[in-house]
């Protein structure tokens, strides 16, 4: 039997839009993975336990308030604070092209702008999970 | 004892969940771990929450496992839902709902999809209720949503049973007598600050009248999440049926119906991916069914000819 790739999809911070987040979330669901849903509103704590119990390979932030730099490090941090190095950390929503390097070298192994066809973001999770 | 099940007895969470995840894969390693945590397992209270869609079941258990919390005790949440059949990923969300017990060390969630069983419940739900259970969970609460076979499937891993229906669903509740209704040990009315609530009632009361054959009377439950009414009561009432379960013989009936459940899914599992997975036979499948479609062969000599192979 086929393993499912499963991936949690959150929105963390106070960002209320979560648009985008479901039409990725039904993208992978469609390509066969297994996909949680979060919610609004979560903390970076909230993200890396979810994360931990569903024991998901992969994360998805969507964010469009402009908190990324700090809401996506943070749970970067976190995860390795734990010592978790097994979760494909990727994120979406409206950034800016000069926080992207950053945003890589924290551990933010994929970083998708709007218009972004969501093939993209399935064959990207495909190509790099880590288990 | 190897290192993943030792763990799993502890109550590890990073192993709990690791564990959860080899089993649905059927992780050889998992499958020997599951021997000592079978032999764990037994203590736990198993409440199956079930009912028609938009009713609230996930407001409900997110309530009654605040409620379990403030009386100290772990619980597990099982939130099933359906796994598409055309691409095989599912979308699991029922969480969003309960996100606020995400933080508490002693609430352990885990969504898992249907795994495209006919309808029916996961398999691995009978493996994920014991992997809880053996790691020191008091109370286990499964979730089920949607219409169709889960539902029913519930009844044979839960020891407490709850369906919740909701105010204006009318004469829908004819529709999905069949089954649901007959599997309720407690009946939950959600939703019960919204009109027709009595109408719901007097159309169980009056379901339960013709089909009743228990010694025990079907208690029906008016909760509001919204207003936070009623969650006591249905607290109550589960503690009462878990007391009426414990005398007799109910509850081991009970659990030796869930394991004959199990075992005939585990066997048949594996039969499946014996005879149309394993290459040994399936050429030999692929062989019978061009037959059959060929008219030179019916699909029950077919039958015949595979399992006397594997039966031999």
């Amino acid at each position: 039997m086929d393993r499912k790739i499963r991936v949690l999809v959150a929105k963390p911070g106070l960002d209320g839009h979560d648009r985008g987040a479901k039409i990725v979330a039904r993208a992978l669901r469609d390509a066969g993975m297994e996909v949680i849903y979060s919610g609004l509103h979560q903390t970076a704590e909230q993200i890396v336990k979810t994360a931990i119990q569903e024991d998901v390979e992969v994360i998805g932030l969507s964010l469009l308030s402009g908190a990324h730099m700090t809401l996506f490090v943070d749970v970067a941090n976190m995860l390795k604070e734990k010592h978790i190095d097994d979760v494909l950390i990727v994120g979406g929503g409206i950034i800016p092209e000069e926080d992207v390097p950053r945003l890589k070298k924290a551990g933010i192994a994929g970083v998708f702008g709007p218009g972004t066809p969501v093939e993209e973001i399935v064959d990207f999770i495909k190509m790099n999970v880590k288990r | 004892m190897s290192e993943l099940d030792s763990k799993v007895l502890k109550g590890d969470i990073r192993a709990i969940a690791r564990m959860i995840t080899l089993i649905e894969n059927n992780d050889s390693v998992a499958i020997d771990a599951m021997k000592n945590i079978h032999k764990k397992s037994g203590k736990a209270h198993v409440i199956g929450i079930t009912g028609v869609m938009g009713s609230g079941k996930s407001s409900l258990i997110f309530e009654l496992a605040y409620q379990y919390r403030k009386r100290g005790k772990k619980v597990g949440i099982i939130a099933v839902d359906p796994t598409s059949p055309f691409s095989g990923g599912a979308i699991l969300g029922d969480r969003v709902r309960m996100m606020e017990l995400a933080t508490d060390d002693n609430v352990f969630i885990r969504s898992m999809g249907t795994q495209g069983m006919l309808g029916g419940l996961a398999s691995s739900v009978f493996d994920v209720v014991e992997i809880f259970d053996a790691s020191g969970m008091d109370i286990i609460l499964i979730e089920t949503v949607g219409v169709g076979q889960a539902e029913v499937d519930i009844v044979k891993i839960a020891d407490t049973t709850i369906v919740v229906l909701v105010p204006g669903l009318g004469d829908s509740i004819q529709t999905i007598k069949a089954g649901l209704m007959e599997i309720a040990d407690i009946f939950v009315v959600n939703k019960s600050d919204k009109s027709g609530v009595e109408q719901v009632v007097v159309e169980i009361e009056s379901m339960l009248e013709i089909s009743s054959k228990s010694d025990r009377k079907i208690p029906i439950i008016l909760t509001s999440t919204k207003k936070n009414q009623g969650i006591l009561e249905l607290l109550n009432e589960i503690e009462n049926h878990r007391i009426y379960l414990k005398k007799g013989k109910k509850l081991e009936e009970k659990r030796k119906k869930r394991y004959e459940t199990e075992l005939t899914e585990i066997i048949r599992k594996r039969l499946m991916s014996l005879i149309f997975d394993e290459s040994k036979f399936k050429d030999k499948v692929d062989r019978l069914i061009d037959q059959i479609s060929k008219k030179e062969l019916d699909p029950y000599s077919a039958a015949d000819e595979i399992l006397g192979k594997i039966l031999k």
